[in-house]
C-alpha cells in the first residue's frame, strides 16, 4: 500500500490514514495548555492525555507505535525504538522529519547523511553504514561529486550554529534514518504491503436496526464456545479433545446441544452430517425420502465438476423427474415444465427451480413435523450432556497433544478399498497409523464412546 | 453527432453528471433514512453486558521465515493451512502444532490461501496472479508441485481465493478489480464479476440456504454482494473511509461485517441495505487487516495494523477487550469451524491460536 501517491489525474490519494491520525495526536499532545509537560529540552512521557479512557496498558502500546513511526525518539539509546514506561526522556520529531512529509526516504538524501557522517568521523562509520555507503557510493556513483558537496556544505553550515541547535539536529536527522533506513536485525516498522490503485469516491452515513440480532445472538450464545464455553471442555485450553470426539459425524449418541441446534433452522438440521440422516429416516417412514434425495443430487450438479454435469442431470432425470421413474418427486406443473424444457440443454444450474421447490416442500412440511415426531424427541431426550472437565490442577502436568488421521488419509484410504470419493466417514479399522513416530505409543482416541 | 459538438462538451457534461451522481445519491441515503426507527445499540440496551473477557494465547505455531499473510482452517476443526511472503504454504495440526505439509509457491506474497471442504486439497495464489490447487499427499517422499493444478489467472495479484460447497469450484479476487468463480478440473472460468473500481481485496461466501451470493471489498472503499450465477452485483455498500480489506459474513447470513484502513468496522444489514453499527475507538488509528465473527454472531474480532486484536460487542457496539501478543501486523484471523478458538496469522512471521 503506498502512503501518499498521485494518481493520474493529479489526485492525491493517501492511503495511510494512521499517519493523519498519529500526527494529529502528537500535535495536541504538544498544546502548551492541554499537552504533556515539557522540560527544558526534554520531556517525559507518562500517559497519553485523551478524553477516552484506555488503559495505561493502551497507551503505552499506542506510544510504542509514535516512537516506531519516528514521531517521538529516545534520547538515551537512540538506536532502541522503544518507548518505556520508566523516565527516560524523550524528544518530539520536527514535522520537518514526519513520515508523511518526507516518503519515501531519499536515496539522495540518505547519502548525503552517510557521507557526512563519514565525513565527521573521518572513515569509522558502523559496519552496516558502511555497507550502505559503499553500496550507494556504487549505485548513485555518477552524482557522487554533487553527494560529497552537499554534505561538506551542510556540515560547514552546521558548525555555525549555536551547539545546543546543533545537537538536537543531529539527534533528529538520526532518529529520522533509524527508522527510515532500519538497521538489519531490527524491525521495520515502515514496512508496508504490495502496491494498490485506488480511485476516489464518497461517503454517507445511516444506521438502522432488526430485533433479529439479539435474538439471534441469545439463541447460539449457549453454543458459542468463545462466549459460554463448552462441555466437557475448550480442547485448546485443556489440550482434551473429547469435545471433537463426542460431536464427531459418527459417534453413536450425540450431544443435547448438538440435537436442539437441528431445531433453529431446516439449514442447520442439513448441515449436520447425523441430523441430515436422522431427517432422512423420518422422511423413509413417511414415504418422502426421494425429495431429500433429489435435493442432495441437485446440490451435487451445482457443486461438481463441470465436465460431469450433463450425465449427473441425465440420472437426476431417469431417477427423480421422468413419468414412471423409481423415486418420483412431486414438483409443480410450471416448475416442472421449465426444468424438463432446460435439461434439453442441462447446465449448472438447470435444477435449480425443482431444487428450490422442493427444498422449501420440506422446509414448510416435513421439517416442522419432524421436529414433533417420536424419533426426534426419543433422540433429544436420550442425547448427553457432558460432564465438565476441569483445567489440571497441575499447570505443569499437560496432557498428552493426541494427533488425528488427517482428512486427506482417510479419502485415499476410502479410494484404494474402491468405495465413492464422497466417503468422509472415517472408520478406525480400515486406517493404517502413518502418525508422526514421536505419538505412536497412545491410541489416540480418548473416548470410549466413539465407535 | 458531429465529432465537434462532442469536443466542446465533454468536461461540462462530466461535471453536470458528477453533481447529478453525487446528488441522487443524498436523496438515495435520505429515503434509506425515513424507513429505520432504533438503533441497534439502543435495542442491545436491555442486554445484559459481557463480563470480564479472557482469552489467551493457547497455541503459536512457529515456521514460516516471513510474513503470514493469509491462514484458513480445515473442516476437522484443527487443521489450518497459512502462506507467507517468502512463498511458504505450509498445513499445519495447530492442535499438536505440527507441520504435516509444506509446499514452496514459484512467487513471494502468497496473499491467499484455502483449505477445501474435503480436507484433501489446499488453494493459494498471490503475485503470481493465480490460483492453484495442491491435492494433499500422504506420501513424505512426493513433491506436493508436482500434482499442482493452476486453476484461475488473473491481470493482477491474488487477493482471496476461497472453494465453494465443495472442492470443483473456487472463487477469487484480485487487483485487477475482479472476482471470478472457477472450475478446477478443467480451470475453466464459470462467471466473472466486474463492478469494483480498484483493487478487489477480499471476499466471502453466504451461508445461505440457497447459497448463490458472496460479497467482496475493495480499495475503491465499496462492498459488493453478487449473485453468482448472473454474476450481477445486486447490493453495493460505499461508507468506509478507505481501502476494505476484510469482509465476513454474520453467522445467519444476513449481514456482513466489513473492516477497512479507516481503523473501523461495519456491520451492513442485507435486508434493510443499509450500515447498521460502526465500531471504532479515537485511540484505534491503525487500520483493521481481518474480521471474523463468534459463533453466536455476538463477538466480532478484528485483527489490527497496529499489531492487535481487538474484541468487540457486536450488539453494543463496545469493546469487550484488547489482545496484545503479536510482534507486527495482525494480517489475517479467523474463527475455527466449531467457535472454540481464533487463529490470527502476523507479520512477526508467526500464527497464534487463541481461546
Amino acid at each position: 500500500m503506498t502512503i501518499n501517491t498521485l494518481s493520474q489525474d493529479g489526485v492525491q490519494r493517501q492511503q495511510m490514514p494512521c499517519l493523519t491520525k498519529m500526527e494529529r495526536m502528537i500535535i495536541s499532545m504538544q498544546d502548551p495548555d492541554m499537552g504533556i509537560k515539557l522540560r527544558n529540552q526534554r520531556l517525559l512521557i507518562t500517559v497519553i492525555p485523551h478524553k477516552c479512557s484506555i488503559s495505561d496498558e493502551e497507551a503505552l502500546h499506542v506510544g510504542q507505535l509514535f516512537v516506531k513511526y519516528g514521531y517521538i525518539y529516545p534520547l538515551k539509546e537512540p538506536r532502541n525504538l522503544i518507548l518505556k514506561a520508566d523516565d527516560s526522556s524523550y524528544r518530539f520529531q520536527t514535522p520537518y522529519y514526519w513520515m508523511s512529509t518526507r516518503w519515501p526516504a531519499s536515496e539522495l538524501d540518505y547519502a548525503i547523511y552517510l557521507a557526512k557522517k563519514n565525513i565527521r568521523k573521518q572513515g569509522e562509520l558502523i559496519e552496516y553504514e558502511k555497507e550502505c555507503y559503499n553500496a550507494l557510493h556504487k549505485r548513485i556513483n555518477h552524482t557522487w561529486d554533487f553527494v560529497v558537496m552537499q554534505a561538506r556544505e551542510q556540515l560547514r553550515a552546521s558548525k555555525q550554529r549555536r551547539k545546543g541547535d546543533r545537537i538536537v539536529l543531529e539527534c533528529q536527522e538520526q532518529a529520522y534514518w533509524l527508522v527510515n533506513r532500519p538497521p538489519p536485525g531490527t524491525q521495520d516498522s515502515i514496512d508496508h504491503g504490495p502496491e494498490r490503485r485506488t480511485t476516489n469516491t464518497r461517503v454517507q452515513l445511516n444506521s438502522y436496526h432488526n430485533h433479529f440480532y439479539v435474538k439471534y445472538c441469545e439463541q447460539y450464545q449457549p453454543h458459542d464456545p468463545i462466549m459460554q464455553g463448552c462441555l466437557p471442555s475448550n480442547p485448546w485450553i485443556t489440550d482434551d479433545i473429547m469435545f471433537w470426539n463426542m460431536n464427531s459425524e459418527t459417534v453413536a449418541l450425540p450431544t443435547k446441544l448438538r440435537v436442539e441446534r437441528w431445531s433453529f433452522s431446516f439449514m442447520e438440521l442439513l448441515n449436520d452430517q447425523m441430523g441430515r440422516k436422522e431427517f432422512l429416516t423420518y422422511l423413509e417412514k413417511e414415504f418422502s425420502a426421494e425429495n431429500l434425495c433429489f435435493w442432495q443430487a441437485c446440490e451435487d450438479v451445482r457443486h461438481g465438476e463441470t465436465a460431469k454435469i450433463p450425465e449427473k442431470v441425465d440420472e437426476v432425470y431417469k431417477q427423480f423427474l421422468a413419468p414412471g421413474a423409481s423415486r418420483w418427486v412431486n414438483i409443480d406443473s410450471k416448475t416442472m415444465e421449465k426444468t424438463l424444457e432446460g435439461l434439453k440443454r442441462p447446465h449448472r444450474f438447470v435444477l435449480d427451480d425443482a431444487q428450490m421447490h422442493i427444498y422449501f416442500l420440506m422446509k414448510k412440511d416435513s421439517y416442522p413435523r419432524y421436529l414433533k415426531s417420536e424419533l426426534y424427541k426419543n433422540l433429544l431426550a436420550r442425547a448427553i450432556v457432558p460432564q465438565e472437565t476441569k483445567k489440571s490442577v497441575f499447570p505443569f502436568m499437560r496432557r498428552q497433544r493426541h494427533s488425528s488421521p488427517s482428512p486427506a488419509l482417510a479419502t485415499q484410504t476410502a479410494e484404494d478399498d474402491g468405495k465413492a470419493k464422497k466417503t468422509r466417514i472415517v472408520t478406525i479399522n480400515n486406517i493404517k497409523l502413518k502418525l508422526n513416530p514421536i505419538r505412536k505409543k497412545k491410541r489416540f482416541w480418548d473416548s470410549q464412546i466413539y465407535k | 453527432m458531429a465529432a465537434q459538438e462532442v469536443a466542446s462538451q465533454p468536461s461540462d457534461t462530466l461535471t453536470t453528471l458528477k453533481t447529478e451522481s453525487e446528488t441522487l445519491k443524498t436523496k438515495l441515503e435520505e429515503e434509506r433514512a425515513k424507513l429505520h426507527d432504533v438503533e441497534l445499540h439502543q435495542v442491545a440496551e436491555k442486554i445484559e453486558a459481557l463480563g470480564q473477557f479472557v482469552m489467551k494465547t493457547r497455541r503459536t505455531l512457529k515456521g514460516h521465515g516471513n510474513k503470514v499473510l493469509c491462514m484458513d482452517w480445515c473442516k476437522d476443526k484443527r487443521r489450518i493451512v497459512s502462506s507467507s511472503q517468502d512463498g511458504k504454504v505450509i498445513v499445519w495440526d495447530a492442535f499438536t502444532t505440527n507441520k504435516e505439509h509444506a509446499v514452496t509457491m514459484p512467487c513471494t506474497w502468497v496473499m491467499a490461501c484455502a483449505y477445501a471442504p474435503s480436507g484433501c486439497a489446499v488453494a493459494c495464489g498471490g503475485l503470481d496472479n493465480k490460483c492453484s490447487v495442491y491435492p494433499l499427499s500422504l506420501d513424505k517422499n512426493e513433491n506436493l508441485a508436482a500434482k499442482k493444478k493452476s486453476v484461475a489467472m488473473h491481470t493482477n495479484y491474488l487477493s482471496a481465493c476461497c472453494f465453494t460447497n465443495s472442492d470443483m469450484q473456487i472463487l477469487t479476487s484480485s487487483g485487477d478489480g475482479t472476482c471470478a468463480l472457477w472450475d478446477v478440473e478443467s480451470g475453466q472460468m464459470l462467471q466473472s464479476f466486474h463492478g469494483h473500481a480498484a483493487d478487489v481485496l477480499c471476499l466471502d461466501l453466504a451461508p445461505s440456504e440457497t447459497g448463490n451470493t458472496f460479497v467482496s471489498g475493495g480499495c475503491d472503499k465499496k462492498a459488493c454482494v453478487w449473485d453468482m450465477r448472473t454474476g450481477q452485483c445486486i447490493q453495493s455498500f460505499e461508507t468506509h473511509e478507505s481501502d476494505i480489506n476484510s469482509v465476513r459474513y454474520y453467522p445467519s447470513g444476513d449481514a456482513f461485517a466489513s473492516g477497512s484502513d479507516d481503523a473501523t468496522c461495519r456491520l451492513y444489514d442485507l435486508r434493510a441495505d443499509r450500515e447498521v453499527a460502526i465500531y471504532s475507538k479515537e485511540s484505534i488509528i491503525f487500520g483493521t487487516s481481518s474480521v471474523d465473527f463468534s459463533l453466536s454472531g455476538r463477538l466480532l474480532f478484528g485483527g489490527y495494523n497496529d499489531y492487535t486484536i481487538n474484541v468487540w460487542d457486536v450488539l453494543k457496539g463496545t469493546r469487550v477487550s484488547i489482545l496484545f501478543g503479536h510482534e507486527n501486523r495482525v494480517s489475517t484471523l479467523r474463527v475455527s469451524p466449531d467457535g472454540t478458538a481464533f487463529c490470527s496469522g502476523s507479520w512477526d512471521h508467526t500464527l497464534r491460536i487463541w481461546a
